[in-house]
C-alpha cells in the first residue's frame, strides 16, 4: 500500500519580487512501513517536502496523496482533523509542552484531539511509556529529562494515537551522536512492532545511514533515491 | 470542556508571578468596587428610608400648583372635603399603599411669650401619621408621656427652635396663625416634647393635632394640604403614581387640567440628586474596574501567546483543532477572572464584617452619630462577579483567537 505518493509536485513561495522553487516536480512513492529519509543540505525542500506531506502547506503544482488523500484538497479544519486522526510528529527541539508530565504529553493527542476514554486512555499511555523505556520517568516534566529522554517521549507521542505515517523533521539534530542512533534505534523498533510509516529529513551523513531509503534533495529537486525496495522513486 | 479547563490552570502557573500580580489587580478592583456599592448603597438607603419613613412619605398627593408654591404652604390650594375624600379612597383601594397620612400645613408664628418666631406647622392625625412615617415618633426627644405621637393641646417642636426659644417639653407656647381669609387666630398648646432635625425639606417643620390646626385655621370643613402616603415598596412609586394619576383623571381644575398632582419622594426632595450622584460615581468605579481587568488581563493573555508561539504551532501541527487551542485560552482568561473574582469577593464580604464590627459613625447634614451600616446585596455582588467574569473572557477573545488562528509552519518556526 503507498501511503505517499507525489505526482510532480511542486512548492514555489514568493519572496518580494523573487519566486522561490522549494520543491520542484518531484515524483515518488513510500509505501507502507517504509523507514526512509529526506537528506539534503539546508535549503534542499527537506522541510517543505514534509509540511505538505503533513497538510500543513499546500503545494502549488501536481498532486500529493498521503493515505489516499490529496492534501491540497484539505481545508485548515480538516487538514487539522486529518493529522489528528492518522499522523504523528517529532520535532527537532522536541516541542513537549512545559508544564505537562511525560505522561500527560504522551496523553495530550489522545485528550485533546482524539478523545479517547479514559481507561483506554491510560492503557494506551502506559502501553507507549513502556515501549520507549520511558515508564520510570512517567512523571517528570520536560525540564527534568534529558534530550534523549525528551525525544523518547515526543516518539511515544508520535505513536500513541495509532497513527500510520510519523513525520520527523531533523529529530536528532539537538542530540548527541549515541543519543541520536539510540532515538533512531527507537524509532526503527517501533516501526517493527507497529508497523508505522517513518519519513525522516536530516542533513547528518552518520544518521542517514540508518534509513532503509535514502531521498536525497538539491535545490529542491530529487537528485537521487537509494536502498532497499520499500520506496519507488 | 473539563480538560481544557485543567490544562488551563496549569498553563496560568506557568508564569506564577504574572499571574499572582494580574489576579491581584482584578481582586483590588472586585473589593474597591464591592466596598463602595456596599458603603455608599447604605448610606443611600439610609438616607431614603430617613426621609420617606420620617416625613416625606413613598409619594404625595397635592392639588395643583400646591408644590409649586410650597414655600408659602398656600392655604388656597388645600383639597376640599370632597376631594380630600376622593383621594383617600383611592389610596385606600391600592393595595400597594400600607398607609396614607392626610396632613394640614400651614405657616404660623411660634411665641414664648416673650419671644416669637415663624414656624412651618403639620396638623396630623397622630396615628394615621405614625403609620405613614414610622421612623417620626424615634426623632421625638424628652417626651412629656408615652402613647401616641400626639394629643390635642400638644406640639412637637423642632429642637433648633426650641433651643433657639429656650422651650422645654411641658412648657406653654402660642402658635399664632392667618387663616385663608386673612383671620388671625391664636391657639395655646403644651409642648410635648422635642424633634429632632432630619434632612431636606420638612425636616423641620413642628407637629399639631388635626383637631388643633382646624381650630387655629378656622376650618369649618376639613381640607386637607396633602396626603403623604407609605408604599410596601420604594421601587413601586413609579406604577403606583401612573395609577393614581389616572384614578384622579375625572378631577379637572376649572381649566380642564388635572386637580391633582402626585409627586415621587425624589421629586420632592433634593436628596434624590445626591442618590443620583451616588449611582453615577458607583456606575464610574465600575467603569473604571471594567479598564482595570480589561487591560490586566488582555494583557497576561497576549503575552501568554507571545510567549508560548512554538507550542501553539506543535499542538495545531498534531492535530489540535483550532476551536479547541481557542478554547483552551479563552479558559485561561475565564479561569484568572474567576479566581480573581472568588477571592475579591471573599475579601469584600470580611471586609464589610469588618467595618460593621468597627462601628463606624458619620454626620450627615444636622444628623449626627449616624452609624454606618455597609451591606453587600447579591445583585451587587453577582453585578460585579458577571462583569469581571464577562470581561475576563471578552479580553481573551482576541489573544485566544489569534492562537487559534495562527499558522502552525509560521508557529515552529518562531524563534
Amino acid at each position: 500500500m503507498q501511503v505517499v505518493q507525489a505526482t510532480q509536485v511542486e512548492k514555489t513561495y514568493q519572496a518580494g519580487a523573487t519566486a522561490v522553487h522549494a520543491v520542484r516536480a518531484m515524483d515518488f512513492t513510500i509505501e507502507a512501513g517504509a523507514f526512509v529519509a529526506f537528506v539534503g543540505p539546508s535549503g534542499s525542500g527537506k522541510t517543505t517536502l514534509l509540511n505538505m506531506i503533513a497538510g500543513l502547506d499546500r503545494p502549488t503544482g501536481g498532486r500529493l496523496d498521503v493515505l489516499g488523500v490529496d492534501v491540497a484538497s484539505l481545508d485548515r479544519r480538516r487538514a487539522a482533523a486529518f493529522r489528528g486522526e492518522h499522523l504523528g510528529f517529532i520535532f527537532q527541539d522536541f516541542n513537549l509542552i512545559p508544564v505537562l508530565s511525560a505522561y500527560e504529553n504522551i496523553e495530550y493527542p489522545l485528550l485533546m484531539v482524539q478523545e479517547w476514554p479514559a481507561a483506554k486512555r491510560h492503557e494506551q499511555v502506559l502501553k507507549l511509556l513502556a515501549a520507549v523505556g520511558m515508564a520510570d520517568q512517567a512523571n517528570k516534566r520536560p525540564d527534568q529529562l534529558s534530550g534523549g529522554q525528551k525525544q523518547r517521549v515526543a516518539v511515544a507521542r508520535a505513536l500513541v494515537a495509532n497513527a500510520k505515517l510519523v513525520l520527523a523533521d531533523e529529530p536528532t539534530a539537538n542530540l548527541d551522536h549515541d543519543t541520536a542512533y539510540n532515538v533512531l534505534a527507537l524509532m526503527k523498533k517501533m516501526r517493527d512492532e507497529l508497523g508505522t510509516t517513518f519519513i525522516f529529513s536530516t542533513h547528518d551523513p552518520k544518521i542517514m545511514n540508518e534509513a532503509e531509503r535514502l531521498f536525497t534533495l538539491e535545490d529542491g529537486r530529487l537528485a537521487q533515491t537509494a536502498g532497499k525496495a520499500l520506496a519507488h522513486a | 470542556m473539563l480538560k481544557v479547563v485543567r490544562l488551563a490552570v496549569r498553563n496560568l502557573t506557568r508564569y506564577g508571578r504574572r499571574t499572582a500580580l494580574t489576579g491581584a489587580l482584578i481582586v483590588i478592583g472586585v473589593v474597591a468596587v464591592l466596598l463602595f456599592v456596599a458603603v455608599t448603597g447604605s448610606f443611600k438607603t439610609l438616607m431614603v428610608g430617613q426621609i420617606t419613613d420620617s416625613y416625606l412619605g413613598s409619594l404625595q398627593v397635592h392639588r395643583r400648583g400646591y408644590v409649586a408654591s410650597i414655600d408659602t404652604l398656600p392655604l388656597n390650594l388645600n383639597m376640599a372635603p370632597g376631594m380630600a375624600a376622593k383621594v383617600d379612597e383611592a389610596l385606600k383601594a391600592m393595595p400597594e399603599v400600607q398607609a396614607a397620612s392626610p396632613r394640614v400645613k400651614f405657616a404660623a408664628m411660634f411665641s414664648n411669650f416673650v419671644e416669637t418666631t415663624s414656624i412651618r406647622v403639620n396638623g396630623v392625625d397622630p396615628e394615621r401619621e405614625t403609620a405613614t412615617e414610622p421612623l417620626l415618633a424615634g426623632r421625638v426627644r424628652n417626651a412629656i408621656k408615652e402613647g401616641p405621637l400626639l394629643e390635642p393641646g400638644q406640639i412637637l417642636v423642632p429642637t433648633l427652635l426650641a433651643a433657639g426659644l429656650k422651650v422645654k417639653p411641658g412648657d406653654t407656647v402660642v402658635l399664632v396663625a392667618t387663616n385663608r381669609e386673612g383671620s388671625v387666630n391664636g391657639k395655646t398648646l403644651v409642648v410635648r416634647g422635642t424633634l429632632e432635625s432630619a434632612t431636606g425639606p420638612g425636616g423641620r417643620d413642628g407637629y399639631i393635632h388635626m383637631d388643633d390646626a382646624r381650630e387655629l385655621l378656622r376650618m369649618t370643613t376639613p381640607e386637607v394640604s396633602e396626603f403623604a402616603v407609605r408604599l410596601g415598596e420604594l421601587s413601586q412609586v413609579d406604577a403606583v403614581i401612573g395609577r393614581l394619576e389616572a384614578a384622579f383623571a375625572d378631577l379637572r381644575n376649572p381649566q380642564g387640567r388635572p386637580a391633582l398632582e402626585v409627586h415621587s419622594w425624589q421629586q420632592l426632595s433634593p436628596f434624590a440628586n445626591i442618590a443620583k450622584m451616588i449611582d453615577l460615581m458607583t456606575l464610574f468605579i465600575k467603569i473604571v474596574l471594567v479598564a482595570i481587568v480589561l487591560v490586566s488581563v488582555m494583557n497576561v493573555m497576549v503575552m501568554a501567546v507571545y510567549e508560548r508561539v512554538r507550542e501553539i504551532g506543535t499542538i495545531a501541527a498534531i492535530g489540535t483543532p483550532p476551536g479547541r487551542i481557542l478554547a483552551l485560552f479563552l479558559s485561561e482568561g475565564l479561569v484568572l477572572a474567576v479566581a480573581a473574582t472568588v477571592v475579591g469577593v471573599l475579601i469584600s464580604v470580611a471586609a464589610v464584617y469588618a467595618l460593621n464590627r468597627a462601628g463606624i459613625t458619620y454626620s450627615f447634614g444636622q444628623q449626627s452619630a449616624i452609624e454606618l451600616v455597609a451591606r453587600l446585596r447579591v445583585l451587587d455582588v453577582a453585578t460585579v462577579a458577571a462583569m469581571v467574569v464577562g470581561i475576563g473572557v471578552l479580553a481573551t477573545l482576541q489573544p485566544a483567537w489569534k492562537a487559534s488562528r495562527m499558522d502552525p509552519i509560521q508557529a515552529l518556526r518562531h524563534v
